[in-house]
């Protein structure tokens, strides 16, 4: 393993290389990088380029309309906000929600995860191994054979079937309006599928939004809608209701946990047939391509999620933890109450502080804004060429851990799962390694194989699969404590905020599918008195801090090698294997609600 | 048919949370994929296009280059207009800059969702970007506004369709809607409007009443001064809609739906009930305020409903 660098130790000689707007994530980021003379990345500066200050928006309002404030802050990983602010207001007034609303969560939890995690590799990152233009050079019969081979249990296979999708792709880019694919990287050499993989590859891109409408549907029955279900202090809302009169008009009844149930089995069939040999298929052609490590190597952080015994985090299916220095054999115990672990600094970030070489803790944070570049800066301030990374250069804050640039997200938590002896992720892991190392003909270790942007991909498919599996144990709970006669989905007894104390504060903690998110707030006289969010890619995207600790998104881009330094095919291909999330990263805001910036109508 | 170009469409991103394209993926009929192959050229929108940074641009350029006053502009999200617009960055540049230039040549725009239509969340006091709606920078164009967080998958790709198929813009009221999904209020079709003219409540979360799928007007349902189609085209192919899951509407289609009190605050004054009645009529529904106007309305509708069992043979 080597050492991660420090800020100053970095090669800003070489070209540098400027990609804004990244695209296929959500909100927007900027990345620059310097190139050696070999094309090597020896230099990466990410910058958050929104900034929504939702927190300062919540000072003064009802603590339980804050979910719905909060799942605004991002409409993709829709829900999970919302879930753990209200987890945030239950722990500030100690409000204990039934069984049945712990399962229900449950499975909108993670019908959030399965969905992203299909939509991220599918529509979001698969155009940074796939060539869809390839793809028409390919056979349809040899396609077929293909995909009975990588996926036997996949029903759509025939030749005729990918002849179908090939003819309508050829329609597409003959037409010469190539829409989503225009100027794409389509004859650079980093592609390297054989066309009936990408074939392949283009159905299920397609088979995958059709998907995704469907898994959602979960969300629509026990929430209402998606994107943005409705969550509530307390509980649920969707009260259940399987044999008495009024029960075809209530949420939960018969009908829709059968749907539910339907919409599980398909989600499970659509990941171990298409999704999880997909990206096996991926890695063992890309087996060559293991750039992208970067902080996974070293420093690893996870709050713990998918718990199963409600209020015991000890049976949290993917575990609590962190880990330093790349070592495995010691996984450090988190508490994100502790004013000493979890702090944020803002040297580099478009925020002041009184003294920026000290860190805050959430429920003690300062945001003030202050957007200003550094004398280096190439360009102007409403035009930036390239940004001077040794002054402020993002709207994202840096967190640490006990002083650590920490990667956060589904390899950190199925590293620190695996390192935990956590059963079930331990075969799925060495499952995936033999079957890679067995098609590669290669014999990498866990070590050398998983912190990489290809193993971060790996991680992602493997918990889509520990989600849904799981989902059919909470379905299977949750008609087992109906048939034992609970029908509670919400606890009212403290509804009324007359019955709070005067003052409290809680804290809020969720894995999202990104990474560990916490919402930390303070509640006086019935109303938010401070509220603030540390999000996953705040941890993933940080910039640096005044020692000069660099991030997961930094480090991760460093020597790796570019075909074609003006096509950002390497850059993206890693910096999408995090499954970047701005509007997440770049909202906070000051918990005083001191006079910001003034309005300067343009 | 089969030779003419399809329209291109310029989605652009301000300041946002991406659930509007979220909700337009999950469209099922028209189904996305049919939508963005056969329907539409989406040439530029950075969350699903495969090109980035200098050709992502370029992309953009070449369309509006080559079909100057044909291409549709839609807009998720809003612009900042404090530090001089850098809240929103996009290549360097404030993001108000891209959608003025990107405005000057498109034939129509769409504002989609709330955060395009009137400011939405960033928008909510205290607004401390100063994020504003798009119809404050674009003056000088039609603008179709398709409110809501996010709006219905069905209900976007349902205003596409009918300008690709019909050639016209949809017919709007006087907010810029589309009446055909904004015409009418949440209540007056939904599916628990017999419990709320019979004065069956859900008086608190998990009573029987919630098991029984009565009326949440007094757990603060907004479904009475909300217009939307939640009720008629419902979430997710029809699959359900927020009252349907329990919980009451919390009026996200609606102008400043943030600023109107708590989503558990019981709704006191409900203007002119009638399904007769459409949003101009009536004007922007303010909720909030002072009145009994509600409980005359349910003590009317129970008299109604009285005179009509009375009437029955």
């Amino acid at each position: 393993m080597s050492s991660l660098p420090n800020a100053s130790q970095l090669d800003k000689s070489g070209r540098r290389i400027v990609v804004d707007p990244v695209t296929r994530i959500e909100g927007h980021m900027r990345c620059e990088v310097n190139v050696d003379a070999s094309n090597v990345i020896t230099n990466a500066v990410s910058t958050g380029t929104m900034w929504r200050g939702l927190e300062v928006i919540l000072k003064g309002r009802d603590p339980r309309d804050a979910w719905a404030f909060v799942e605004r802050i991002c409409g993709v990983c829709t829900g999970t906000h919302a879930l753990t602010s209200v987890r945030a207001v239950e722990d500030a007034l100690d409000i204990r929600i039934p069984y049945n609303a712990h399962l229900i969560r449950n499975l909108m939890d993670k019908t959030l995860q399965v969905h992203d995690h299909i939509v991220h590799f599918y529509h979001l990152h698969a155009l940074d191994w796939v060539n869809p233009v390839n793809a028409l050079k390919a056979d349809p019969k040899a396609t077929s054979a293909l995909q009975q081979a990588v996926s036997p249990a996949h029903a759509k296979s025939s030749p005729g079937y990918f002849r179908d999708v090939q003819t309508r792709l050829k329609k597409f880019v003959e037409s010469g309006q190539l829409g989503l694919f225009s100027n794409g990287y389509w004859d650079n050499p980093a592609y390297k599928l054989p066309p009936e993989a990408d074939l392949m590859a283009v159905a299920h891109y397609l088979e995958a939004l059709d998907l995704q409408k469907d898994i959602v549907k979960i969300h629509t029955i026990f929430g209402g809608k998606n994107p943005h279900p409705n969550y509530m202090v307390g509980g649920v809302a969707c009260a259940i209701n399987l044999d008495d009169v009024g029960a075809a008009g209530a949420p939960v009844n018969m009908t829709s946990l059968n749907f539910v149930l339907e919409r599980i089995h398909e989600a499970r069939e659509f990941t171990r047939n298409v999704y999880l040999p997909d990206v096996l298929a991926v890695a063992g052609i890309y087996k060559d391509w293991l750039y992208g490590g970067g902080l996974a190597a070293h420093n690893l952080l996870s709050y713990g999620t998918f718990t199963k015994v409600p209020y015991d985090k000890s049976s949290d299916l993917l575990p609590a933890g962190a880990i330093v220095g790349g070592n495995w054999d010691e996984v450090l115990p988190v508490d994100v109450r502790d004013p000493e672990e979890i702090q944020e600094f803002v040297s580099h970030s478009w925020y002041s502080y009184a003294d920026e070489t000290k860190g805050l803790h959430p429920w003690d944070g300062v945001t003030e804004p202050k957007f200003e570049l550094g004398p280096n800066t190439k360009g102007s301030r409403t035009h930036i060429q390239e940004i001077d990374e040794a002054h402020k250069y993002s709207w994202i804050k840096a967190p640490r851990w006990r002083g650590h640039a920490m990667e956060v997200g589904p390899l950190a938590r199925y590293i620190i799962a695996y390192a935990s002896g956590r059963e079930y992720v331990k075969e799925q892991v060495d499952r995936s390694l033999a079957a890679f190392n067995q098609s590669t003909g290669l014999n990498l270790g866990l070590k050398q194989f998983l912190p990489s942007t290809l193993g971060r991909t790996l991680a992602r498919a493997l918990e889509c699969e520990l989600a849904v599996d799981s989902m059919l144990d909470d379905w299977q709970a949750l008609v087992g404590n109906i048939k034992a006669g609970d029908r509670a989905t919400a606890n009212v007894e403290k509804w009324d905020p007359s019955t709070w104390p005067k003052e409290a504060k809680g804290v809020g903690i969720n894995e999202a599918p990104r990474g560990a998110l916490g919402h930390w707030i303070r509640i006086k006289d019935g109303k938010i008195e401070n509220y603030q969010a540390i999000v996953p890619t705040t941890w993933n995207g940080t910039p640096r801090d005044h020692l000069g600790n660099i991030g997961a998104y930094e480090a991760a881009l460093l020597n790796t090698r570019m075909e074609r330094p003006d096509e950002p095919v390497e850059i993206l291909r890693t910096l999408h294997s995090f499954d970047p999330c701005l509007a997440c990263s770049t909202h906070v805001m000051s918990p005083d609600g001191q006079e910001l910036t003034r309005v300067k109508v343009r | 048919m089969e030779t003419k170009p399809r329209t291109p469409v310029l989605w652009l991103h301000g300041l946002e949370c991406t659930c509007c394209s979220e909700s337009f993926i999950r469209s099922a009929h028209p189904l996305v994929k049919d939508v963005v192959l056969s329907m539409i050229s989406l040439d530029y929108d950075d969350t699903l296009m495969a090109a980035a940074g200098h050709q992502a641009e370029a992309a953009l350029e070449e369309t509006m280059r080559k079909y100057k006053g044909e291409y549709i502009l839609a807009v998720e999200g809003n612009p900042p207009l404090n530090e001089d617009g850098m809240f929103c960055i996009v290549g360097g540049k404030p993001f108000i800059e891209q959608l003025r230039h990107v405005a000057k040549d498109a034939k129509a725009v769409i504002a989609w969702g709330s955060c395009a239509s009137w400011g939405c969340v960033q928008a909510a006091r205290p607004n401390p970007t100063q994020a504003v709606p798009i119809h404050k920078v674009i003056t000088d164009k039609p603008i179709v506004k398709v409110p809501g967080c996010p709006p219905i998958a069905e209900v976007m790709t349902g205003v596409i369709t009918y300008m690709l198929t019909f050639g016209k813009l949809p017919e709007l009221d006087r907010q810029g809607r589309p009446k055909m999904f904004y015409g009418q209020r949440i209540h007056d079709k939904c599916y628990r409007r017999p419990h709320f003219d019979a004065g069956q409540f859900v008086e608190h979360w998990d009573d029987e009443g919630a098991r029984k799928g009565y009326c949440l007007y007094k757990v603060g349902c907004k479904g009475p001064t909300s217009y939307n189609a939640c009720s008629t085209v419902r979430w997710n192919e029809g699959t359900s809609f927020p009252i349907q899951a329990g919980h009451g509407c919390i009026g996200c289609s609606e102008d400043g739906f943030w600023d109107k009190g708590s989503f558990y605050e019981r709704l006191t004054t409900i203007p002119q009930f009638g399904i007769e009645k459409n949003a101009d009529e009536i004007g922007a529904a303010v909720a909030g305020g002072v009145g009994a106007a509600i409980a005359a309305h349910a003590a009317v509708t129970a008299i109604k409903r009285l005179q009509n069992k009375g009437d029955r043979p």
